[in-house]
């Protein structure tokens, strides 16, 4: 008899991979799934920092996924490693700091690494032809194979039939009869095979996972790089760009600013690493001042938290200025009218 | 034997997983692990990562801001 073929699906959380990773099993391949963290995932710290989000559910899609198909998942750190796409990506960004094309070479990479370390035989992707603008069109579904190193052991189970004979099939691990030929943007196909597995309230396909993708995130991260003069980062870095409103009055400094409780907590744990104020005359939000700064920029940002504080139509609000250092100091200050803050201190 | 403890502390989802993870994968079928978690996305998660290896939760404490998940390592690793 001959032996279980093995396989290992990319699983992001969405439909693609759920349903390539099922139309595998079908053939009675063992899968298993992998799912690689960047630290710019959306799910996951979108979670936790807001008050107002924590009534909503909270599931980790790719997990989720896991449970429906009853197949292990593992999850890899890959957030060091990642920094080199973000930073300076081969094949370019798409219409924000969004590696798309590099971000799947980098990932089928590190599933072909995890395969030939674990005595597997192929990769499963969710991949569809003319899917995504960047990374899923005709032309770049060799450059995925080839850069990866993949190479044929890289099975789209969703668009196979639109492409060569992969070694799993050829070696009869799969029938190409049993595989698809989805093509286009048209997500129709997907949601008639997931009827036919019986999935229900799969998270919403396209898009949206990644916060690289998002306008406004690139823009924060893109002013991170610039005003720090490198293109490095570290997690918190990423994980701060996405909590509070970011103001950046002048060059040389930025201030973060809690708008509701959650974020507030959230930004008590950097409280060593920044200058931290917080009102005390009146309720208000913890802000971390980022940037070597001098005395007048402690009473800028000062200013501008009595502006986000409960006092801000107040003659004075008192605010406590902690050092990194632990020293503190409290400042009397007059908050700075709304008008007086030019829309572009706004990142 | 008094589990081993993974501070995953002012960690979000998916850290505390990926910790547990890499906790789990040193130790012997049997062993405990008590995960110390501030996000509370570890309540769903860290059991589903556990339902999906085989692992089982045994406790879970919440105090004010702090949540603990003993979790008991199971066969299939």
């Amino acid at each position: 008899m001959p032996r279980q073929a093995k396989a290992v699906a990319l699983i992001s959380g969405g439909l693609d991979s759920l349903l390539a990773a099922r139309v595998v099993m079908e053939q009675g391949v063992h899968v298993e799934g992998i799912n690689f963290y960047t630290g710019f995932c959306v799910e996951g710290h979108t979670h936790a920092i807001r008050k107002k989000d924590r009534q909503r559910p909270k599931r980790n899609n790719a997990l989720w996924s896991a449970e429906q198909l009853g197949i292990k998942l593992h999850i890899v750190d890959i957030i060091e490693e990642y920094k080199e796409v973000v930073i300076n990506p081969q094949h370019g960004y798409g219409s924000n700091l969004n590696p798309c094309l590099d971000c799947k070479v980098f990932m089928v990479n590190k599933a072909r690494e995890w395969i030939d370390a674990n005595g597997f035989d192929f990769i499963i992707t969710g991949e569809v032809i003319g899917q995504r603008p960047m990374s899923q069109r005709k032309d770049t579904m060799p450059v995925i194979a080839r850069d990866s190193g993949a190479g044929e052991r890289l099975v789209r189970p969703l668009c196979a039939r639109n492409l060569p004979a992969t070694l799993a099939e050829k070696e009869g691990w799969l029938d190409r009869e049993h595989l698809y030929a989805f093509n286009g943007r048209s997500r129709k196909p997907q949601m008639a095979l997931a009827r036919q597995f019986g999935f229900e309230d799969y998270a919403q396909p396209a898009g949206g996972c990644c916060f690289l993708t998002d306008k406004q995130y690139s823009v924060k991260l893109a002013d991170l790089w610039q005003t720090r003069g490198t293109r490095e980062y570290d997690l918190d870095d990423i994980m701060l760009l996405k909590v509070g409103r970011h103001l950046r009055p002048r060059a040389n400094f930025k201030i973060i600013v809690g708008r509701e409780e959650g974020e507030n907590r959230f930004l008590e744990g950097y409280r060593k690493r920044f200058i931290s104020m917080i009102p005390t005359s009146h309720t208000g939000p913890l802000v971390l001042v980022d940037g070597e700064v001098e005395p007048d920029d402690i009473e800028l940002a000062a200013r501008l938290t009595a502006r986000f504080s409960q006092g801000r139509d107040a003659q004075h609000v008192t605010v406590e200025v902690r050092h990194t250092d632990g020293m503190t100091q409290s400042l009397q200050v007059t908050p700075m009218p709304s008008e007086a803050i030019p829309g572009d201190w706004y990142v | 034997m008094a589990p081993i403890i993974v501070d995953a502390r002012n960690l979000l989802c998916p850290m505390p997983v990926i910790r547990t993870q890499d906790a789990v994968v040193k130790l012997q079928p049997g062993d405990s692990i008590k995960v110390l978690c501030t996000d509370p996305g570890v309540l769903h998660d860290i059991p589903a990562w556990c339902r999906v290896h085989g692992h089982e939760v045994i406790d879970i404490e919440e105090h004010e801001h702090e949540i603990s998940i003993t979790v008991r390592v199971g066969q299939s690793g």
